[in-house]
């Protein structure tokens, strides 16, 4: 347990200095959002073993509520991601209802259905902006007198957010709650007629992980100062799953790592086309920038074939090899 | 004039066919799916990308080989079916001792794979494809004009179902096929190859993904997306009738086409997402969808 809290403490510290080290804040930023939002998913899909092929849903969702909310309304910038939390958790309580009314392929194709849907409602409401999305969302002050619009004093934000959601899933896990959201995943029957409530367990787990998602995105906004469509297509949904995969289904850590290398490969795939074409004279790796979709599903064949438990899964299975040997 | 509602009669029926023509590839699409899951197992994520394929092999042959529409309405679901074989022996194959969570997943990497490569060499903007010289123009059927290549994609693809629905309920293959999915170890024992069952019924399911591309072709844009857009929809229509039943899946896709049709006449706005609000509200009354059965 104090070996654990002192590796959060020596990450935290690393993370907290980061920005004076060379690596920009933005780009560390952008990781912790997409972490934090890898890991609500993680505990859905690792810890309660239901796969929500819609969260991006959530991440939208907060993140345009967010947005209007700081923008339009002109909501104090806590309050803002309270509610774009609270919108998203309120859209997952409606979703959780209806998917979990079916398990398996079917909450997979059912969660996708309806975030396809609420996808068209962005796409068509006039409050979103359409294509264009949300544009300048002013940052504003936290607690009214440390300015935001400093990407250092939002860096510290992000990372305290990050750390908040973190700790409540954690919690989550380590909790009688998270014990039975293990137990459906492995049998859900016998966890039924062990007395629980599968249902209520499911929809709890559902809104909580749709409420971290949406912290993740109303954070976002604030990075980026926007909210676009991008945030609610499919394909988020299916980056987030890549996310948690490689990173390592049902371990803590393993979204985070898993996360850090998506957003890294979308923003570096480009140079490593531009350094393949340089090395074959082949111009066709140019191109490689504008499909990082092929690289991503190059990556997410050869995870679901060959690499199932994710890097920090695999760690975690040679130590336990290790230790069986000793 | 006749008015309905205030709708024009001819934008009325104009629309109902559209929707007939939508809902055929639903129903195409949707049946691919149940035949595939039922011995499967798995969730085609890819079922769209293959119908998108069968559509650009049609252009393909068309703009470089000179092939025309009827060639390829044969060659095309060959050529994806067989796509799919290679598919299923090199990849699927691997996963079926598995949660069937991860059969998604694959075929989801793989969509994106291949709407990827054929965006990196095609673009997003659709290419054009002429409708076959047979079926131009149109026929004045006294209470509307039939725009004749519709017709025939209606009349082409229920024909498809139907010949699909006889050979799995009424032919000796199709009883093979429905004891498969009951119980593969038994079929196993009788001496039937099933691995090499479940390998064509993988590669028959997406060639019927092909051939719905193909009769796509004419009617809409060619473009690399058309088939992650249409997946989702297909996937809802699953939902809403249930896997359980062959004419079921066929009766749904062309049901909820009709409807989507009808949205686009009365309520243009919410044409996109009728489908998914239908879903929830089967959800709600009928989890196992109209014509499923809880497990």
């Amino acid at each position: 347990m104090n070996r654990q809290l002192l590796s959060y403490a020596a990450a935290a510290i690393v993370v907290a200095i980061l920005p004076f080290v060379g690596v920009y804040p933005i780009f560390a930023m952008k990781v912790m959002c997409y972490a934090l939002f890898a890991c609500a998913f993680n505990l859905l899909l690792g810890y309660t073993g239901l796969l929500s092929f819609g969260h991006a849903a959530f991440l939208g969702s907060a993140a345009y509520a967010c947005g209007h909310a700081l923008k339009v309304w002109g909501f104090p910038t806590e309050l803002g991601l309270l509610f774009g939390m609270a919108v998203a958790a309120a859209l997952g309580l409606v979703m959780g209802l209806l998917a979990i009314r079916r398990s398996g392929i079917y909450f997979a194709m059912i969660t996708l259905a309806l975030a396809q849907m609420v996808f068209f409602f962005f796409l068509q409401a006039t409050f979103t902006g359409g294509e264009d999305g949300l544009q300048r969302v002013p940052r504003g002050t936290l607690l009214g007198f440390i300015d935001l619009r400093n990407d250092l004093n939002l860096y510290y934000l992000v990372m305290a957010i990050f750390a908040i959601g973190y700790f409540i899933i954690w919690r989550a896990v380590h909790s009688p709650f998270g014990q039975v959201l293990k137990a459906l995943r492995e049998n859900e029957p016998r966890t039924l007629s062990l007395g629980y409530d599968v249902d209520r367990f499911k929809l709890l787990a559902f809104v909580l992980s749709a409420a971290i998602a949406g912290l993740a995105g109303a954070t976002k906004t604030l990075v980026f100062v926007s909210a676009t469509l991008s945030d609610a297509t499919w394909q988020m949904s299916g980056l987030v799953i890549l996310m948690t995969l490689i990173g390592g289904l049902g371990t803590l850590v393993g979204p985070i790592l898993g996360a850090f290398i998506v957003v890294l490969l979308e923003n570096k795939v480009g140079d490593f086309g531009r350094f393949m074409a340089e090395l074959t004279g082949n111009n066709w790796f140019l191109r490689l920038g504008e499909s990082v979709t092929i690289v991503i599903g190059l990556i997410f064949i050869v995870c679901v074939l060959a690499f199932r438990r994710g890097i920090v899964g695999e760690w975690q299975a040679l130590m336990q090899r290790r230790r069986a040997r000793a | 004039m006749i008015d309905i509602f205030g709708i024009p009669i001819q934008a009325l029926l104009g629309q109902l066919l559209l929707g007939l023509v939508n809902g055929s590839f639903y129903a195409m699409l949707s049946l691919g799916l149940a035949v595939i899951f039922g011995l499967l197992n798995v969730i085609n994520f890819a079922h769209g990308s293959l119908y998108m394929l069968g559509a650009f092999v049609a252009w393909m042959g068309l703009s470089y080989l000179g092939l025309n529409y009827w060639v390829m309405l044969i060659l095309a679901p060959l050529v994806v079916g067989l796509f799919g074989i290679v598919i299923e022996k090199l990849l699927l194959k691997h996963l079926y001792k598995l949660d069937h969570l991860y059969g998604l997943l694959l075929t989801f990497g793989l969509t994106l794979l291949i709407e990827g490569l054929f965006r990196s060499f095609y673009g997003v903007s659709g290419q054009p494809y002429p409708t076959p010289d047979l079926l131009r123009g149109a026929t004045n059927l006294g209470f509307m004009i039939l725009p004749n290549y519709r017709g025939w994609v209606v009349v082409a693809s229920i024909t498809v179902c139907l010949a699909t629905w006889f050979i799995i309920e009424r032919t000796r293959l199709g009883a093979l096929l429905r004891a498969g999915t009951e119980n593969p170890k038994l079929v196993e024992a009788f001496g039937v190859n099933v691995p090499r069952m479940v390998t064509l019924t993988y590669g028959f399911g997406v060639a019927l993904a092909g051939f719905a591309g193909v009769l796509a072709a004419p009617v809409l844009q060619i473009s690399p997306l058309m088939g992650s857009n249409l997946i989702i929809v297909v996937f809802a229509v699953v939902v809403i009738g249930g896997m359980g039943s062959i004419l079921g899946a066929i009766v749904t896709g062309l049901g909820l086409g009709v409807i989507e049709g009808l949205t686009k006449v009365f309520w243009p706005e919410a044409s996109s997402t009728v489908v998914f609000i239908i879903m929830a509200i089967v959800l709600l009354l009928r989890p196992a969808g109209l014509f499923g059965k809880e497990k």
